[in-house]
C-alpha cells in the first residue's frame, strides 16, 4: 500500500457512543435532537458539547416523538441531522420515522440496542430490534440499516450513513448495541481527505417549475431547502409529484414503487459485507454487530479443530445482502446464525436460501453476549 | 384586483375541502391578513400543521408548508425554527391535535418559549374523524363517542398555555374576524411562544349533535358565550358561568426566548475552545 | 510470554476504578503498541454500587470483547467480589484490600492483601489517588506491561496539577507490593 501522501491518523481510545458522535460531526452533522435514554445517552452528551463548538445546534426535546419531529424539521432546512435512541425510544419514534421515509427527508437514526421487550434490560446487550428496523412503522417504505461490528467501522459507517441518507433522501439507521456503545477500543480516526461527504440533490430548475417529487430527475428527486425561494408543500398523506395529497391509485402505486427503487436500484452503493475464511468454507456463519466478533473467534477455533468454517458478516443488514448469502448457501453444508435475540435474521437467511442448506440459530437473550464456544458447538453439530 | 393577502394563498388549490360555513376559512383569512399587515414575505414563512380539518390549511397557503403527523406539528416546527432562528414559523392546529395527542408538545413549547406562533382552532370536537369528543368538549355535550352526554371536564387551552409559560396568550372567535386578525398579528409580532386560541364552529359534527346545525346559529352561539376580558373584570362569577374570555389574556416580554438563549450556549462553547 | 492478558478492576462506584481500567488500556495502546478493549459495567446506579471494568490486551486485534480467563483482578469491596469474582483463571492474581474484602477463594487464586486504602490515606491524604496506588501495586505484581508504560499512561490521563501526587501514589503502591512479595 502506498502511504507516502497519507496523512497521519489520530489514534484514540474512545467508547463506541463517543466514536458515533464524533463520526457524525465529521460527517457534517450540525443538528441533533434527542431524548435521554440508556444506553445511548452518551451520544447526546457529546453532541450537546460539541455541536455549539462547531456552530451546530443541539436540543433535548420533551419526548422521543418530538425529537424525531424536530429532526425532520431541521433536515427540511438543509441541515444534516442525527438522533440517537434505544429500544423503547425506537418504538416511540416509529410513526415519525415513517413520515420521514414518506416525505423523503434525509436523517440518521442511531439505535443502541438493549435487551428485552418493553423496558427490558436498559444496561445490557440485545439485538432484537432488527426486524423492527425493517417493519416497525406502518406501511411499505424502503429501509437502510447498518450494523457495524468494530469501532473503526462505527466511525466510517456513520459517515457512509449520512452520505446514503443525503443522496437517497431517506432515513438511515445505524444499529449499534450496548456492547459496542460502551466498549472502548483503539481506533484510528480517518483524515477528512480519506472520505467524501455527499449532499442531497438540490433543484436546478427555477422555483416556479419545482416539484418536490419530480421523477423526471430520477428516483431521487431534488429537494429544496426551506427559505431558499422554493415554497413547496408536503404531507404524510399519499401525494403526487407536486407534494399535494392524492388518492389516485395509479399515482399512489407509482410513487410508492419509486420510493422502493431508491434502495432496490442502488444495492451496489448500499450493501456492504465482510467475509472471513469463506473461500473454502464448508460450514457457514451469518452474523452482524458485536455478535459477529464472537463468530470470528468461533471460525478460528473451528479451523484449529480441522473444521473449515467461514463467516459472512453483514455490515448492511437492510437491505438484506441476499446475493452473497444465497451464493454462500450453495457452497456450505449448513449455516449458523448467532444473534442476541430469539431468532429474527434467521428467517431472512432461510427465506433467501430456500432449501440450499440447513440453518441453525444460536439465540441468547438476557443481556449476556453469545460466546465463541456456543457458536463453535453449533458448527461442530453441522460439520 | 385580488386582495393583497391572496399572495399567501395557493388559489389553484381552491375550492377547499372544508364544509360550507366552516369557521376555519375565517381564521385562514385573518391569518393571511395579519401576515400582510406585517409585510412578511412568503419566502421567509413556514406553516406547519398536524392532523385534522384545521391541519389541512397549509395546503392552501403559499409558503413553506408541512402537513405532519397527528399532534406533532409543534415538534417539527421547533426543528425548523431552531435550525433557522431568523425565519418565521407558524403552527396551525385543532383542539384535539394540539391539546390531546399533542398536549405534551404544547406545554413544552410554552415552557421553552421558542419564537413561534400557534393558532389553535378550538371547535370543541374531532371533526375529521367523525365527531368524537375532544379535551375541549363542554360537559354534557353530545358527540359520536358521548351519545349520553360528555362527562370529561374540558381544558381551558388559553389558561393552560399561560400556566405552562407561553409569553403571549390570546383568545378570539370566528364571530369577530377583525379582533381575531389583531390578536393573531400581536402573536406573530411577539418575540416568544405565542398561542392564539380561536373558538370556532363545527356545525357538521358538533352543531348537528347539539341543536346548532346551522353555521350561523352556532357562530352566534359562540359569540354570545364570549366576554371581552376587559369587561369580564367587572362581572360576577355567576355571570361568567359558561363564558369564555376573549382578547389578549397574557403577555410577558421579559421571558427569555429559546433561540436567544442558545446563542449564549454557542458563545460559551466557542469561547472555551 | 503469553501475549493475551485480561484484567478486572472491581470496586464500588465512585472509587475511580473505571479510570484505572482506562489507564491500563492506554498504557498498552500508546506505550506498548498493543491492542486493548475496555468494557465498564454500566448500571443506572453506578455511584455507591458494585462496579467493574474489564480490560483485555493483546498483540492482535481483539475480536471477542468479553473476558473469559482473567489474569489479574483488583477488588476493593466484598460486594464486588461476590458479584464479579468469576471468569478468573486458575492461579489468577487477586489483589485485595483486607479492610474491604474478607473472603476470597484462596485455594484457586494467588491472593495478595495490601492495605491500599490505608496507604492512600497515609501517603496522599486524598482518596482520589486510590486508583494510582492500585496501579502501582498491579505493576509490581504483574509483568505483562512495563511499569514505565503504566506510569506514562497515568501521567497522560491525570488531571493537570495532579501529576506529582499520582506518581507518588503509583510508587507507594509499587513499593508496598514488592515488600509484600518478599
Amino acid at each position: 500500500m502506498d502511504n507516502t501522501d497519507k496523512k497521519e491518523r489520530q489514534v484514540v481510545f474512545w467508547p463506541g457512543n463517543i466514536v458515533a458522535a464524533e463520526a457524525a460531526i465529521a460527517a457534517g452533522c450540525r443538528f441533533f435532537a434527542g431524548y435521554p435514554i440508556t444506553p445511548s445517552s452518551e451520544i447526546a452528551h457529546v453532541m450537546s458539547k460539541r455541536l455549539p463548538e462547531v456552530g451546530g445546534r443541539f436540543i433535548q426535546m420533551e419526548d422521543e416523538i418530538a425529537a424525531m419531529g424536530a429532526l425532520i424539521g431541521a433536515s427540511l432546512t438543509g441541515e444534516k441531522v442525527l438522533t440517537a435512541t434505544s429500544g423503547p425510544g425506537f418504538s416511540l419514534k416509529q410513526e415519525n420515522i415513517g413520515f420521514a421515509s414518506f416525505i423523503e427527508v434525509p436523517c440518521v437514526i442511531i439505535n443502541v440496542m438493549r435487551g428485552g421487550p418493553s423496558t427490558g434490560l436498559p444496561t445490557a446487550l440485545g439485538q432484537s430490534d432488527v426486524m423492527q428496523a425493517r417493519w416497525g412503522t406502518h406501511g411499505d417504505r424502503p429501509v437502510i440499516a447498518i450494523t457495524p461490528s468494530y469501532l473503526d467501522e462505527v466511525y466510517t459507517e456513520i459517515i457512509r450513513a449520512f452520505n446514503l441518507a443525503e443522496i437517497l433522501r431517506m432515513p438511515v439507521y445505524i444499529l449499534l448495541d450496548e456492547v459496542l456503545g460502551h466498549l472502548s477500543e483503539r481506533l484510528e480516526i480517518p483524515d477528512p481527505s480519506e472520505y467524501e461527504l455527499l449532499e442531497r440533490p438540490r433543484p436546478t430548475v427555477p422555483p416556479e417549475e419545482y416539484k418536490p417529487y419530480d421523477s423526471s430527475f430520477g428516483d431521487v428527486p431534488p429537494m429544496a431547502d426551506y427559505f431558499t425561494g422554493y415554497r413547496w408543500h408536503t404531507t404524510g398523506l399519499n401525494h403526487d409529484q407536486t407534494g399535494f395529497p392524492t388518492t389516485d391509485p395509479k399515482i399512489c402505486q407509482f410513487e410508492e414503487e419509486r420510493m422502493e427503487r431508491k434502495v432496490s436500484q442502488n444495492l451496489d452503493k448500499i450493501i456492504s459485507y465482510d467475509e472471513f475464511m469463506t473461500e473454502d468454507a464448508e460450514i457457514g456463519i451469518f452474523a452482524f454487530g458485536s455478535t459477529a466478533r464472537a463468530a470470528m473467534v468461533a471460525v478460528s477455533d473451528a479451523r484449529e479443530k480441522g473444521i473449515k468454517a467461514g463467516l459472512l458478516r453483514a455490515i448492511t443488514l437492510w437491505p438484506f445482502p441476499e446475493e452473497p448469502v444465497r451464493k454462500f448457501s450453495k457452497q456450505v453444508k449448513g449455516i449458523v446464525v448467532p444473534e442476541a435475540n430469539l431468532g429474527q435474521m434467521i428467517y431472512e437467511v432461510e427465506r433467501v436460501i430456500g432449501c440450499n442448506c440447513p440453518v441453525v440459530g444460536v439465540n441468547k437473550v438476557g443481556g449476556v453476549p453469545i460466546y465463541p464456544g456456543e457458536i463453535l458447538a453449533k458448527i461442530e453439530e453441522l460439520a | 384586483m385580488a386582495a393583497p393577502y391572496t399572495k399567501y394563498l395557493r388559489m389553484n388549490r381552491i375550492p377547499h375541502m372544508w364544509c360550507p360555513g366552516c369557521g376555519i376559512g375565517i381564521i385562514v383569512k385573518a391569518l393571511t391578513r395579519a401576515f400582510d399587515a406585517l409585510e412578511w414575505s412568503p419566502d421567509d414563512l413556514a406553516l406547519i400543521s398536524g392532523i385534522g380539518c384545521t391541519s389541512r390549511a397549509p395546503g392552501y397557503m403559499n409558503m413553506h408548508t408541512l402537513h405532519t403527523t397527528h399532534g406533532r406539528a409543534i415538534s417539527f416546527a421547533t426543528g425548523v425554527k431552531f435550525a433557522r432562528p431568523n425565519k418565521h414559523v407558524v403552527v396551525i392546529s385543532g383542539d384535539g391535535d394540539a391539546s390531546a395527542i399533542g398536549g405534551n408538545h404544547l406545554i413544552h413549547a410554552c415552557r421553552r418559549n421558542i419564537d413561534m406562533t400557534l393558532v389553535i382552532v378550538n371547535n370543541f370536537i374531532y371533526g375529521m374523524t367523525g365527531g368524537q369528543y375532544s379535551p375541549t368538549t363542554p360537559v354534557g355535550a353530545r358527540a359520536a363517542t358521548s351519545p349520553w352526554g360528555n362527562i370529561d371536564i374540558p381544558f381551558n387551552i388559553a389558561e393552560l398555555a399561560k400556566g405552562a409559560g407561553a409569553s403571549y396568550v390570546a383568545r378570539g372567535h370566528v364571530g369577530s374576524g377583525v379582533q381575531l386578525e389583531r390578536l393573531i398579528r400581536g402573536g406573530l409580532d411577539h418575540k416568544g411562544f405565542s398561542v392564539i386560541e380561536v373558538l370556532s364552529n363545527c356545525h357538521t359534527q358538533y352543531g348537528r349533535r347539539n341543536r346548532l346545525a346551522d353555521p350561523i346559529d352556532l357562530i352566534d352561539h359562540i359569540a354570545k358565550s364570549t366576554v371581552n376580558i376587559r369587561k369580564a373584570a367587572k362581572m360576577s362569577d355567576g355571570d361568567m358561568e359558561g363564558k369564555y374570555f376573549v382578547g389578549l389574556i397574557h403577555k410577558d416580554e421579559n421571558r427569555r426566548e429559546y433561540c436567544k438563549g442558545y446563542e449564549q450556549v454557542i458563545e460559551r462553547a466557542q469561547m472555551s475552545k | 510470554m503469553n501475549d493475551h492478558f485480561e484484567a478486572r478492576f472491581a470496586a464500588v462506584g465512585g472509587q475511580g476504578i473505571l479510570l484505572a481500567g482506562d489507564i491500563i488500556a492506554e498504557a498498552a495502546i500508546s506505550f506498548e503498541g498493543k491492542y486493548a478493549v475496555d468494557s465498564p459495567t454500566y448500571t443506572a446506579q453506578v455511584r455507591g454500587g458494585p462496579t467493574k471494568v474489564d480490560v483485555i490486551i493483546d498483540s492482535k486485534r481483539i475480536e471477542f470483547t468479553r473476558t473469559t480467563a482473567i489474569d489479574f483482578m483488583l477488588c476493593l469491596s466484598q460486594n464486588s467480589w461476590n458479584r464479579f469474582g468469576f471468569d478468573l483463571k486458575e492461579n489468577c492474581i487477586v489483589l485485595i484490600d483486607p479492610s474491604l474484602v474478607f473472603e476470597v477463594d484462596e485455594e484457586r487464586y494467588r491472593v495478595y492483601r495490601l492495605p491500599i486504602i490505608e496507604i492512600t490515606k497515609k501517603g496522599l491524604k486524598k482518596m482520589v489517588y486510590t486508583s494510582a496506588v492500585s496501579l502501582g501495586a498491579m505493576a509490581g505484581l504483574t509483568s505483562y506491561l512495563k511499569p514505565d508504560s503504566i506510569k506514562k499512561a497515568l501521567l497522560k490521563k491525570a488531571p493537570r496539577g495532579t501529576e506529582e501526587p499520582n506518581m507518588k501514589a503509583f510508587d507507594l503502591g509499587f513499593e508496598a507490593v514488592r515488600e509484600l512479595m518478599k
